[in-house]
């Protein structure tokens, strides 16, 4: 403890003071960015006070662009170069797209992700969805006038490796330090968890406007877990707006046959649905080619044009129950998430599948946000009890293509992560020295029937007979339910690895083009923000390890301590000078010197969690 | 404590079938809070990695554990008897008998009242034989005998899940 007073406590960065963390929730049709300020979680407002960001992206050429409202304002008018729900297309491939030939975009195939050609060039929906979680990070910064610590960003349930990764590496893009990713159900029920107070099985149920979302959660004493989670990733509020379009169309005798008239019966169609969850009648209005198209609409016909899409949610929801062995009436509450569930049909429909009032007390589009960055605040150390702990599932199984195209399930959908798992598997021919290795994901028997992840090659197997070779594949999906595979042949050693990067996401090396080309940074000199990321980082490093010190300092020798504390004193002297690189060094260097530290805190940790319950049971 | 502990003795639990399920639960939430990478935010590469690799350790014996099944064979292996349920599916013929009869009651439900009527049945037999596992191995010490309840549960397991699949699949509106 001596050791902690000799540093200059008056220079110490106040760590409640510098550690802004905020939670995003990127969405479909609209963004927000919130912080716990003063204690409360709040949504962070734009310079005019609004707090949602519409996910729209418009590019204007020669490398200009707007994002949000302005973009919005001229998505009829320029519909092709105007991205809105890119959300979809993230991670997706170009036949993953379902209804694209409603869509006005040219869409690029290209293998790993489609690609929006625009006058700009080519975007992915990767570099779309950057600007607007770029546009976030300013919004904090300018709100906090401070560096971000880092964000917690939320991705559907539901969401596969693919588009998980695609998410992170658009954090990545946009510079922002993702702490974690969390689902959104997850984060809506921190919200009302933290709010009420309540415990107990409560189901989750998300109808935004690309995703639905339905998933089952218990909260215990702090700790919120998934128990279960399903849904749709191409089902949303933006069908509805679909139906409704096209049904008016047709009563009008029009077609919209232009990227700007399908935008147009799109736009109408949404403000008609908005206005119907009030009143009981409400006019699409739009014009087509000149002409003036009004169509009366009353919420009786919207509700049957709506209802098969929300019967569709209600059978996710009853496989979920199924899935998990619960009956509807062990749910003590209905979280509702989402525009779309301000609709009367869907809050009356749920409620009668539970048999119980839905829950929306907490303003539906801004709950996921306002979870996130309660669990951001939580994550960067601010929180007082700092007792928040969320344990997360996998959504869809993960396995390996076997003989006749059939998929082997090494890690089952449910199942809590982070978490690893090994399988052993053999050759099937003399003398084969190399084995083709085939992620899957999904919960089909048929490789086909499921998504492709990642193909790689495990070479230089000896040649053995058939059936001799031991290769052990393992799994491991970290806390963010991203996926990493190796295998090994057991006799010989020979080894191969993939993160299931290549294949679908951006790869490192495309990220750092883009970062360096200026991407989302055009007006900031790179040498200068790495340096200020570099200084962060070390700062952390050494609070984090002061911090341990304080607490667990008895578990180290006195010159052991000595030694972290000189490598925690370098760190800072270093930081304080100019040269990103030497910063880095230097906060490796400190990392590696309290990694056994690291593993001694860890083992008294378990030791002292199970202390008093051990002594109760011998 | 180290990470090649077995399950048990991680979870600080006596080494027999018979557990609290609610009991596990709160020392896997225990444990969780102690490891998890995020309680390791803001500590850097090497204490992320160090709780990544006992996060990873816990969840793989809870998910042992908490399965009665699996925890049953993880028992029998330990005390010498392995499942090996490829290669030993000798089963009573009594029991391939009883198989069959519930795979043509499957074939032949005709709607969902009369799959879940058969569920139901299914699941009271499982439980019957899980007990009959859970005495073979806490009271008699058998755990040869206990290997071979396992073998038959685990073809119960896979009827249920055939069943559940039905059930799915009579569900009208199910997406996907």
């Amino acid at each position: 403890m001596a050791l902690l007073q000799i540093s200059e406590p008056g220079q110490a960065p106040d760590p409640h003071q510098r550690r802004v963390a905020v939670g995003i929730d990127l969405g479909t049709t609209h963004s927000l960015v919130a912080a716990v300020r003063h204690g409360v979680a709040e949504c962070l407002p734009d310079e005019q006070g609004r707090v949602l960001l519409p996910s729209a992206v418009r590019y204007l050429g020669g490398g200009r662009r707007q994002v949000g409202f302005e973009a919005m304002a001229a998505m009829a008018d320029d519909a092709e170069n105007t991205v809105v729900s890119a959300k979809r297309f993230m991670g997706r491939r170009l036949a993953d797209i379902g209804g694209r030939d409603r869509l006005p975009y040219r869409f690029v195939d290209q293998p790993g992700m489609v690609a929006l050609a625009t006058r700009d060039g080519d975007k992915s929906p990767v570099e779309v969805s950057a600007e607007i979680l770029a546009r976030l990070r300013q919004r904090a910064e300018d709100s906090f006038d401070a560096d971000l610590f880092g964000a917690v960003i939320t991705v559907p349930a539901y969401f596969d490796d693919a588009q998980r990764q695609a998410t992170k590496d658009a954090a990545q893009l946009a510079g922002l330090n993702v702490l974690r990713l969390i689902s959104e159900p997850t984060a809506a029920a921190v919200a009302y968890g933290l709010d009420n107070a309540s415990e107990g099985l409560y189901a989750v149920y998300d109808l935004g406007g690309g995703t639905f979302d339905i998933s089952l959660l218990r909260l215990t004493l702090g700790v919120f877990e998934v128990v279960a989670s399903g849904g749709d990733a191409a089902l949303g509020g933006d069908d509805i707006d679909h139906v409704l379009a096209d049904w008016a169309l047709a009563q009008a005798g029009a077609a919209a046959d232009t990227p700007h008239a399908k935008r147009a019966a799109l736009v109408a169609a949404r403000v008609t649905k908005e206005a119907l969850s009030s009143a009981d009648t409400a006019d699409w209005l739009t014009e087509i080619a000149g002409r003036q198209l009004r169509i009366a609409v009353s919420r009786a016909q919207l509700d049957a044009l709506a209802r098969p899409l929300v019967d569709r949610t209600l059978a996710a929801v009853r496989k979920v129950l199924r899935d998990a062995r619960v009956s509807r009436d062990e749910v003590r509450g209905v979280v509702m998430v989402g525009g779309s569930t301000r609709m009367p049909l869907v809050r009356n429909l749920v409620g009668e599948l539970f048999g119980r009032e839905v829950l929306t007390n907490v303003d539906p589009d801004e709950v996921v946000a306002i979870g996130a960055a309660i669990q951001a605040n939580a994550l960067a150390g601010n929180a007082r009890d700092g007792e928040l702990l969320l344990l997360d599932v996998i959504a869809l199984s993960l396995g390996l293509e076997t003989m006749g195209g059939l998929v082997e399930r090494v890690i089952e959908r449910n199942t809590t992560i982070p978490v690893a798992k090994a399988q052993e598997f053999t050759t099937f021919k003399d003398g084969q020295t190399a084995m083709a290795i085939h992620v899957v994901q999904g919960e089909r028997d048929l490789v086909s029937e499921c998504r492709s992840l990642a193909r790689f090659e495990l070479r230089g197997i000896p040649p053995m007979v058939a059936g001799a070779a031991r290769i052990r594949v393992t799994f491991q999906v970290d806390a963010d339910g991203l996926l990493s595979v190796s295998a090994r042949e057991q006799i010989s050693g020979v080894e191969a690895a993939v993160t299931v990067k290549p294949s679908y996401g951006l790869a490192d090396e495309q990220i750092a083009q883009m970062l360096k080309d200026g991407f989302t940074h055009a007006d900031e000199d790179m040498a200068a923000r790495s340096l200020r990321e570099a200084r962060v980082e070390a700062e952390r490093m050494v609070l984090a390890t002061r911090a341990a010190m304080a607490v667990d300092g008895e578990l180290l020798t006195t010159e052991e301590r000595a030694a972290i504390e000189t490598l925690a004193v370098a760190t800072e002297r270093i930081a304080a000078e100019a040269d990103a690189h030497a910063i880095e060094a230097a906060v490796a260097a400190l990392a590696e010197g309290t990694e056994a530290f690291a593993a001694a805190r860890m083992n008294q940790g378990i030791r002292q969690a199970l202390a008093g319950r051990r002594v109760e049971e011998i | 404590m180290r990470l090649d502990d077995d399950d048990f003795t991680l979870f600080g639990l006596p080494e027999r079938h018979a557990l609290d399920r609610a009991d596990l639960d709160a020392r896997w939430r225990q444990l969780q809070a102690e490891v998890h990478p995020d309680r390791f935010a803001g500590e850097g590469a090497a204490a992320q990695r160090i709780a990544m690799q006992w996060a990873v350790r816990v969840n793989e014996a809870y998910q042992r554990l908490k399965d009665p099944l699996r925890r049953a064979a993880y028992l029998c292996e330990r005390r010498g008897a392995p499942i090996q349920a490829h290669d030993n599916t000798a089963m009573p013929k009594s029991f391939l008998m009883q198989q069959m009869q519930w795979r043509e009651a499957l074939e032949e439900a005709a709607g969902s009242a009369a799959v879940e009527r058969l569920e139901a049945e299914v699941v009271a037999a499982e439980r019957r034989m899980l007990g009959d596992v859970a005495r073979l191995l806490d009271e008699q010490d058998d755990a040869a005998a206990a290997a071979a309840e396992v073998r038959a549960l685990m073809f119960v397991n896979r009827f249920r899940q055939d069943i559940e699949r039905r059930l799915d699949a009579l569900d009208p509106a199910l997406p996907g």
